[in-house]
């Protein structure tokens, strides 16, 4: 019998330690994250209608199309199975407000990728979340309806269409929890239904996909900080519990905060990058112009990151502390 | 009854799918010696030993053939008895070939050993004599002289000795085996080195995932009070010097310094037991133990082999290698050897002979480094592996330096978690090789 052991010609491996290897790949990660996202997609569809899901189609299409038209041009290997061109669509498609219009959907996502993330090398290389950047640049181009806002199918208020957070902000409206929780309140689609990004969110957090620090510094943080506000004037300043439940607050903390490439990767750094997110929300719904400033919020500590990885090294096992 | 889990353990690390279950119930089986044997002249960290036989030499099993060569060496004996034919560079399981003395034996089965030596009235002096005079080095993997680790500088005092029976490298069964089947030889062997030390503090670190090693430990050990069983968190590397240490005693040994600095020696388990073979029995270090194990290997085994046996020999021994195979591996999967030749021979360190095939391997694709600082959650030192193996990379090796690089202990933790594949401790490894290169050629520049 030939062998191993006998034939010199055997195809055998040889490289250094280790040998084996975890299941975890960069694939299986982004696909992980891209089924995270599905309970966002449903709730989208349910409280905004089936049109939504042609926006969120539009959106992932266009960036893996995008990027591989960019990888094609660069001639460099095509990598849109690796999933995170999928993840940047979804991404962008939900934040968008119900019924946003195909082309400038489609503008967005190509933005997102060929702006947010090729221009600076490809995946791992970005400093902004991809799809924050193509939101912001929809802001700026569409600053009208970016902000049209359409009422929830099951909306019991159907006379105003406002956001909680701008009712709060402009009207002094409350908006009822139990809506929040659920996300049958205006808003970017997939951002209303708390429950559904909890559900995606969790699930990241307890597979080890997203480090728990991220999430968990900017809810610390925003309790904090909104908390002092609400303590100091609860009838000019919402709870705390607003603060967490409306708007882009967790869709954002859980999903675009998270993102492994433009989010530090000390442990130190992860709860300085997040109570930085969470006061700057704080202080852009509270003082600012805007009513909502998750967005910016990530964007301004995504550009700090490198700096925070610099200076935030751990103490080496056995170092003085 | 519900027990809270007390378990002690270190911060990081990962948990590798262990496979012991191929091998942990299979007792230990003596290999028949095969008809050559291959005696490298390094078996140890340091230097060489010198040979003091010549081609054509009649040895006989149990004799001195090659002498320490300096403090930091080891002694080497003649397996099996036979006759010297060649003395010449040949295959080693370090991947580097290395001198060797080649035995043919012949069916002799004398043996010549030393004075069985009471283990109750035995002096320190002696017991590192012995020690020194069977050739035992330690069994964890490093192979370093166990005489010199019972030999600490004066200046440093030592309060606990532990044993190190995490076996934390999966597939591997060898130490449990040890302490299911010589539970009493390894309570003796700790004894021996808390004598040869004079210290009076002894710990056994075992992980939870062997209860019964832990609890038969306990009822051996349950008349010395001195002696501690603690059972550890099964996590990657809890077996690793500066990890059990933690664990066990709440102490950090300081980057650049040794367990010695931090008044503990660790002893792996088979160490124990080669001790105890050499002082009671008066048995030279002349086989070892190791597991044969895989998804590549027809017959996982625990074994008893001499040393100086090809690997030819063993992985035939074992029911011959599948198809499959795709690696084999000398030492644990983590931090164990890749090998090309099997004539390469066992020697006194070899704890386990590994046959790999593609579903234990997991290969993926590499992408780039997505930032995501899995590799900074698991390595145990708290290093930046992916910040350090890029500088390596880059030959920016003073940057490295400054993060830390001569740190790592190279366990392998972030290569295995890295979902980008990137082979970051081998980046880091090829990185310290370099800067120790360099200094070296400093220094004879400068002299």
């Amino acid at each position: 019998m030939e062998t191993i052991t006998t034939n010199p010609s055997y195809k055998l491996e040889l490289s250094s330690s280790p040998h084996i290897h975890s299941r975890w790949s960069t694939k299986h990660a982004m696909w992980f994250v891209v089924s995270a996202l599905l309970p966002s997609v449903i709730s989208a569809v349910i409280f905004f209608g089936i049109y939504q899901l042609i926006v969120i189609g539009v959106s992932v299409l266009f960036s893996i199309i995008t990027e591989a038209a960019i990888k094609k041009i660069r001639k460099k290997e095509i990598t849109v199975t690796d999933g995170s061109a999928v993840i940047t669509g979804l991404l962008l498609g939900l934040v968008l407000p119900p019924n946003f219009s195909l082309s400038a959907t489609a503008l967005g996502a190509i933005f997102s990728i060929a702006v947010g993330k090729e221009i600076f090398g490809g995946l791992g290389y970005n400093i902004f979340n991809p799809a924050l950047v193509g939101r912001a640049f929809l802001q700026a181009a569409y600053p009208v309806s970016m902000t049209t806002w359409k009422n929830p199918n099951y909306a019991v208020d159907t006379v105003t269409s406002a956001t909680p957070l701008s009712a709060f902000k402009f009207d002094k409206i409350f908006t009822q929890t139990e809506n929040l929780f659920l996300g049958n309140v205006s808003g970017s689609i997939g951002e209303t239904s708390a429950i559904a990004i909890l559900i995606g969110g969790i699930f990241l957090v307890a597979i080890g996909i997203v480090n728990y620090r991220i999430p968990l510094s900017i809810i610390l943080g925003v309790v904090i900080f909104g908390g002092i506000f609400w303590i100091i004037d609860p009838y000019k300043y919402p709870s705390p519990l607003f603060q967490l439940l409306a708007g882009g607050f967790l869709f954002g903390t859980f999903f675009m905060a998270t993102d492994w490439v433009t989010s530090p990767i000390t442990s130190k750094g992860m709860w300085i990058y997040g109570f930085c997110i969470s006061l700057i929300i704080i202080m852009i719904r509270l003082f600012g112009g805007l009513p909502e400033g998750v967005m910016y919020a990530i964007l301004i500590m995504n550009s700090v990151v490198p700096l925070i990885n610099r200076y935030t090294r751990s103490r080496i096992f056995g170092e003085r502390r | 009854m519900l027990t809270l889990n007390k378990s002690k353990s270190f911060r990081g690390g990962i948990h590798p799918k262990e496979y012991k279950s191929l091998t942990e119930n299979l007792p230990f089986e003596i290999m028949p010696a095969p008809k050559q044997v291959i005696v490298p002249l390094t078996q140890h960290l340091g230097a060489p030993a010198k040979q003091i036989v010549k081609k054509g030499s009649e040895v006989k099993a149990g004799e001195i053939i090659a002498e320490m060569n300096g403090f930091v060496s080891s002694t080497i004996h003649a397996p099996v008895s036979g006759k010297v034919t060649k003395i010449n560079v040949s295959a080693n399981v370090s991947g580097f070939p290395k001198d060797a003395i080649v035995i043919d034996a012949n069916d002799s089965n004398e043996v010549v050993t030393m004075q069985p030596l009471d283990s109750e009235k035995i002096s320190a002096g002696e017991i590192r004599e012995r020690v020194k005079h069977a050739g035992i080095v330690g069994q964890g993997g490093a192979a370093f002289p166990t005489y010199v680790k019972l030999t600490p500088p004066n200046d440093k005092k030592i309060d606990v000795v532990i044993l190190n029976g995490c076996e934390c490298e999966p597939y591997l069964t060898r130490d449990y085996r040890f302490m299911i089947e010589r539970t009493d030889d390894v309570i003796t062997g700790l004894k021996l080195i808390m004598k040869a030390l004079g210290v009076k503090k002894g710990a056994i670190g075992i992980e939870d995932n062997k209860p019964e090693a832990i609890e038969k430990l306990k009822l051996a050990a349950k008349n010395y009070p001195a002696m501690e069983i603690v059972s550890l968190k099964t996590k990657y590397p809890q077996g690793a010097e500066k990890m059990l240490i933690k664990a066990v005693t709440g102490k950090e040994v300081p980057p650049g310094k040794l367990p010695f600095d931090v008044g503990a020696v660790i002893q792996n388990i088979g160490t124990a037991v080669a001790i105890y073979d050499a002082v009671v029995k008066g048995e030279p270090q002349l086989s070892a133990a190791l597991t044969v194990s895989g998804s590549g290997i027809n017959q996982p085994k625990n074994l008893i082999v001499k040393i100086g046996t090809p690997l030819r020999n063993i992985l035939d021994f074992c029911g011959g290698v599948k198809d499959s195979a795709l690696k084999v591996v000398v030492g644990g999967p983590m931090m164990g050897v890749a090998q090309y030749d099997f004539s390469a021979p066992v020697i006194k360190a070899t704890s386990g002979i590994l046959v790999l095939s593609e579903e234990e391997i997991n290969k993926h694709e590499q992408t780039p480094c997505l930032r995501c600082g899995i590799c900074v959650e698991t390595c145990p030192l708290n290093l930046l592996p992916t910040r350090i193996s890029r500088l390596s990379q880059l030959e920016r090796f003073e940057e490295a330096e400054n993060l830390g690089m001569a740190v790592c202990m190279e366990c392998g933790t972030c290569a295995y978690t890295c979902p980008a594949n990137i082979p970051l401790v081998q980046w880091i490894r090829l990185g310290k090789q370099k800067v120790m290169a360099l200094q070296k050629e400093r220094e004879s520049v400068n002299a």
